[in-house]
């Protein structure tokens, strides 16, 4: 009976997820209680910002410059219909900061970093190098896991900030440098319209979401991964896109709460 | 060699699901000898292993290590008897985003609170007596396998460990790097007198500097004894593991349910 067992799939691959849903909802529960050790020695997770964080920057300072850019280009032939040109600064730099600048940021950071931290567990689980760890009488989700977790959760709002920041100069480059729109009222606009607690705080809070979705599912997947070359690659496409899903579903869910009265 | 005995097996069995791989295994390993564990692939070796380290945890029977059942200690008491430990895994696992030196240095940076100036002398100590004092600021990769192995052996023995397991050391290697590691195994045992584990099937090599040696075959001890002694064995299983024979006790053929003509379609 084919619908049978077509049924019978649906059902058990719905089990198989709520299944791993709750095996990494276990896993950063032991990534949190195992955090002690990267507070104590707290240069573990500042290597590990380097490689997540500061490798990431010139991705995303482009990437931020670019969508600013295209943001001061379109918001310009919007905007100069209604004859709001002068709202640029505006239109700018609430788009980036309460939306484009957590979201992009964290889609790239889950690209970049993400599935490099997949790969490098992944790796270090076929090689035996999380065994030889555990042999070692040292705990790997203490040692190895938590100080990735930490960095990609610190520097997930940092690269959020600096992407909003870049694509604000980037809209001020097309805007008023090469288009023409008055630098004062671009600048007083924006200054009068973002709201230093409903909008910047609301986008730092998206940030750090993001952050720790993007790293618990970079480091679970990486953890998990069968030790084998096939495992470890299809651990890294996993992890890119069960981030982005991830990363769009909860920026809709927390848009509904920050912004309604808004 | 019971009567100092610091790892003890009585009658493990162990399964994967419903599949045995060990069948009431008997072992006793003395304090500071050198051992063997030899069989074909796939016969047992690494699941004893990793029984002896605690990984996993036997159906019925115990491992003993100095005097305790290993997977009846919990999380803590297991972490204490392994810092005791030392694991050489078959390609050495080092830590590939860490120098020789950090490699080395790890387990004493991890459990001990020594200043670094005793830390950088105690890894140029263990280096130089793997021969690789040179090494110490070069990465894994760019080492050549025999000497990742030899790291690998320094780092085994960082923190003078009282039991170390091996794990296939001379698999991959030239004949000369073979010679060099088992040299090294078997001096690094007697000068630190500790206990030494040599999960191999490399007869030779192992039969040059082991003290006693098991064959496991099927999950059972097929045959034991010292290096003499298996070597002047009529036992025909260890004569074609020794010997390196074709066929024997150990067939060619995997079992398949139909003959090979049947196989082939020439016969009903």
């Amino acid at each position: 009976m084919p619908l049978i067992k077509s049924v019978r799939a649906v059902g058990h691959s719905a089990v198989d997820s709520v299944w791993r849903l709750g095996v990494a909802s276990r896993f950063l529960a032991m990534t949190l209680l195992q955090s002690g050790m990267s507070f104590r020695r707290f240069q573990l997770i500042v290597k590990e910002m380097f490689s997540s964080g500061v490798m990431s920057l010139i991705i995303i300072g482009v990437a931020g410059l670019f969508v600013g850019m295209v943001l001061g280009l379109q918001g310009f032939e919007t905007l100069k219909r209604y004859g709001s040109e002068s709202a640029l600064g505006s239109l700018v730099a609430l788009s980036l900061v309460r939306e484009l600048g957590p979201v992009l940021a964290a889609l790239l950071f889950a690209s970049r970093a993400g599935s490099a931290m997949t790969a490098e567990i992944g790796l270090m689980k076929a090689t035996e190098q999380i065994a030889a760890m555990e042999m070692m009488a040292v705990n790997p989700v203490a040692r190895v896991v938590a100080p990735r977790f930490w960095a990609g959760v610190i520097s997930m709002p940092l690269l959020a900030a600096l992407f909003s920041a870049m694509g604000v100069f980037g809209g001020y480059v097309v805007g008023v440098v090469m288009i023409g729109v008055d630098e004062g009222s671009f600048w007083s606009q924006m200054q009068a319209s973002v709201d230093f607690r409903d909008d910047i705080i609301n986008g730092v809070i998206k940030s750090f979401v993001f952050g720790v979705a993007v790293t618990v599912i970079a480091l679970f997947e990486g953890f998990d991964a069968p030790p084998t070359a096939e495992g470890v690659s299809g651990a890294t496409t996993r992890t890119v896109v069960e981030s982005s899903l991830a990363i769009l579903m909860l920026d809709f869910i927390l848009t509904a709460f920050m912004f309604r009265g808004v | 060699m019971s009567e100092q005995a610091l790892v003890e097996i009585r009658d493990v069995n162990f399964s994967y699901d419903q599949r045995p791989v060990l069948n009431g295994i008997n072992m006793s390993f003395g304090k500071g000898k050198v051992i063997a564990v030899m069989g074909g692939s796939g016969c047992g070796k690494t699941t004893l292993f990793r029984l002896i380290g605690g990984a996993l945890r036997p159906n019925r029977g115990e491992v003993r290590i100095d005097g305790k059942v290993i997977h009846e200690l919990g999380d803590r008491g297991l972490y204490e008897m392994r810092r005791k430990m030392g694991v050489l895994f078959q390609f050495g696992a080092l830590f590939t985003d860490m120098s020789v030196f950090d490699n080395v240095a790890f387990q004493m940076r991890e459990h001990t609170d020594l200043p670094e100036e005793i830390i950088h002398d105690l890894v140029m100590m263990k280096l130089h007596a793997v021969g690789l004092r040179g090494t110490h600021d070069l990465m894994p990769a760019e080492l050549s396998g025999g000497m990742a192995r030899r790291v690998a052996l320094a780092r085994t023995i960082a923190l003078d460990p009282m039991l170390i397991l091996y794990d296939e050391p001379f698999a991959g290697l030239d004949p000369i790097s073979l010679s060099v590691v088992g040299q090294l195994i078997r001096k690094l045992n007697d000068a630190l007198g500790t206990t030494s584990v040599v999960v191999t099937h490399d007869v030779q090599e192992s039969l040059k500097i082991v003290d006693y040696v098991y064959f496991i075959s099927d999950g059972v001890i097929r045959a034991e004894g010292t290096p003499d002694e298996i070597r002047a064995s009529n036992d025909p299983f260890v004569h074609q593991f020794v010997h390196g024979e074709v066929d024997g006790p150990l067939p060619f053929h995997y079992p398949a349910a139909k003959t090979y003509a049947q196989d082939m379609g020439v016969t009903d």
